[in-house]
């Protein structure tokens, strides 16, 4: 048995002929920052329905803490806090009294919830807005209340499903920054979903990558793109003086051969002006050493370190031909 | 074994907590804001002021009319009290048609948008991602609803019987009592069908509107057109001038039968046999059943027993529908909106 804290196994999930989830294995470990990554309609929000058990697979299992959130959902939903995405709220309540109904359905008496929504509220920022309407809220604020609403049962995990949609990118940055502070202080496990790569990436230990109802690859952002550009998982682009378009084809030939023999470097490619050069190791310092050494004038070199932006572009082009319907 | 046995402690501890101090149910919590909303909303405000309007007109007419119907030979001289709820001039309807026609309309307002709402606001999956069942939910709704309406009829129907008491000064007997609380308790019932109704349209409707115009074509189809089609039907199968007698009355208990699928005949019957002791039959009698027969009011105990399938029916419709809204809701993926 796997050990992590959520765990689908096989799971499942078919709209008649539509098959949203597909045999999907994922195991998401106590106390990380796990993102879920893929375009829309790709089976995110249905993955996370399920795992709440608010529908039910047509296969495989679902294990949340232990538990089975397809046969016992309300000791799965004990423990863990969701926020949909676009969140709502009773509009003619105050933000106060929306955290305080929550937190009475989750059997807090009154006294302590008052305490612990005010304390909340303090912790996302709304304290001068605890008496506002919930209705009259930002988009922004009304995402800060959603989090304060999931936090108010003192979970162990939270799953957040696109928590940046529609906040302008300062809110972003700050909302984004919160969830991580308050995972780390609280020893929190979160789930997020998005199709923001930048976002992910930033707060995000592993993400999984999820198309068409399937995960394609999952893992860090080093070991992903690992695990995807194999041969080359390091990329340098190199300008040189006299530039490699106008240089002759003898000078070429020594470049070429000042280059590959550096250890780790794999390809060579002239472009126009750039050379893009592959290889297995960061090689940077070493590639310009030979460079300099053979007589030429470096003048640009970028370690080009692949973000999940190459990685998403990189599914999208296999997984659109191959990948998805394997 | 150790293990389960800590954990039943637990569990009876919690159980004695959450009696113990100020924790209720989640349900309840559910409950107390349904009704909170309820109360607090300008849609009940404006159907409470409708209502009580009505109530006062209805009373004003039979009070007036009181004295002119008291008839040496009438049998139901001994239920004075009662004729506050049914007695009119023609002017208005009396207390118990005006019940039976606002009735409806209050059932759906309190239920048209129970849940479809709460899916447009967004906060619907926010609650079922509560530690709650489902169903707490849909069942919340139908409870917090019948409570206010409990509330407000059994408030009204007293504050009716008081003011009749201090204007005619005639108090009630033990039985008017009973059978206006009778009465009082089948107006709710008649209303909650109505709820039921218009909560299972909130469920299969995305849109409000379109929820509460379908519950209000549903009433309007039941209380107008349906009598018309009805007719129709009677007219067209009128048994000829030989007919026999079996064949009359066979065609009477068709047509009443016809009449009777439909919630607002069987409220209307089942309020008249209550709130009028003479009437002695809801169907059709011979001559021979009438015959030597004491023109005295029935009792209770009897005008209940003519009632019981009205009222058998109306419950059963109520359930019917609430199972059909039970069964759709927990079917129904909740989705953020």
């Amino acid at each position: 048995m796997g050990s992590g804290i959520i765990e689908l196994r096989g799971l499942t999930k078919r709209y008649g002929t539509f098959l949203a989830v597909d045999r999907l294995d994922l195991s998401v470990n106590k106390g990380e920052v796990f993102g879920l990554l893929g375009p829309n309609g790709a089976g995110k929000s249905t993955t996370i329905l399920m795992m709440l058990g608010l529908t039910e697979p047509s296969g495989g299992s679902v294990s949340v803490c232990g538990i089975d959130a397809t046969s016992n959902p309300v000791e799965v939903k004990k423990r863990v806090g969701y926020l949909p995405d676009d969140v709502g709220f009773y509009e003619d309540y105050s933000g106060l009294d929306n955290l305080i109904y929550t937190a009475r359905l989750n059997r807090i008496s009154r006294e302590e919830a008052e305490s612990r929504a005010l304390s909340l509220l303090k912790r996302v920022g709304l304290s001068d807005a605890a008496s506002k309407k919930a209705g009259k809220y930002s988009r922004g604020m009304r995402q800060r209340l959603g989090l304060a609403d999931v936090l108010i049962k003192n979970p162990e995990i939270i799953i957040l499903d696109e928590p940046t949609l529609g906040i302008d990118p300062q809110g972003v940055r700050e909302f984004l920054d919160l969830i991580v502070k308050l995972s780390r202080e609280e020893q929190l496990t979160v789930l997020l979903s998005s199709h923001h790569l930048h976002q992910v990436q930033q707060v995000c230990d592993r993400v999984g990558i999820f198309v068409g109802g399937r995960l394609l690859a999952m893992g860090d952002i080093p070991t992903l793109s690992h695990q995807l550009f194999n041969k080359d998982s390091f990329a340098l682009t190199v300008k040189v003086k006299p530039a490699a378009v106008t240089c002759t084809e003898n000078e070429k030939q020594k470049l070429k051969a000042v280059i590959s023999a550096v250890p780790g470097v794999t390809t060579i490619e002239f472009s126009g002006d750039t050379i893009t050069i592959g290889c297995t190791s960061d090689a940077a310092a070493d590639v310009s050493r030979a460079i300099v050494n053979a007589g030429f004038d470096l003048i640009y070199l970028n370690n080009k370190e692949f973000g999940l932006d190459e990685i998403y572009q990189r599914y999208f082009e296999a997984g659109g031909a191959s990948g998805i319907r394997k | 074994m150790k293990s389960i046995n800590a954990i039943l402690k637990q569990e009876v501890r919690v159980e004695y907590a959450s009696k113990h101090t100020a924790r209720p149910h989640p349900f309840w919590v559910m409950v107390q804001k349904e009704v909170g909303d309820h109360v607090r909303s300008w849609r009940f405000l404006i159907l409470l002021f409708l209502i009580l309007l009505t109530c006062i007109g209805s009373l004003y007419t039979s009070i007036s009319n009181l004295p002119k119907s008291v008839n040496q030979n009438d049998p139901q001289n001994a239920f004075l009290f009662l004729k506050l709820f049914t007695l009119s001039d023609g002017s208005l309807p009396p207390f118990h048609v005006f019940i039976g026609f606002l009735g409806p309309l209050l059932g759906i307002a309190l239920g048209f948008d129970a849940v479809n709402s709460e899916q447009n606001r967004g906060t619907l999956s926010r609650i079922t991602s509560q530690p709650i069942h489902r169903d707490y939910l849909i069942n919340a709704k139908f409870t917090g609803s019948l409570i206010v309406i409990s509330t407000l009829f059994f408030a009204l129907g007293f504050l009716v019987m008081g003011l009749g008491l201090i204007i005619t000064g005639i108090p009630p007997t033990a039985e008017e009592f009973l059978r206006i609380i009778f009465f009082l308790a089948l107006s709710v019932l008649y209303v909650a069908f109505w709820l039921n109704m218009s909560i299972l349209f909130s469920i299969r409707f995305k849109q409000a509107a379109t929820s509460a115009l379908t519950s209000i074509a549903v009433w309007l189809f039941f209380t107008i057109f349906y009598q018309i089609i009805i007719s129709l039907v009677a007219k067209l199968t009128m048994p000829g001038q030989g007919a026999s007698e079996a064949e009359v009355v066979n065609y009477q208990h068709f047509i009443l039968g016809l009449l009777r699928l439909v919630p607002s005949q069987l409220f209307s019957d089942a309020t008249t046999t209550l709130l009028m002791p003479a009437v002695r039959s809801l169907g059709p009698l011979t001559m021979e059943q009438v015959y030597g027969a004491i023109p005295s009011p029935l009792p209770l105990g009897q005008s209940l027993l003519l009632v019981w399938p009205q009222l058998t029916g109306l419950i059963a419709s109520t359930i019917l529908c609430f199972a059909f809204s039970y069964f759709s809701f927990m079917k129904k993926e909740i989705r953020s909106r």
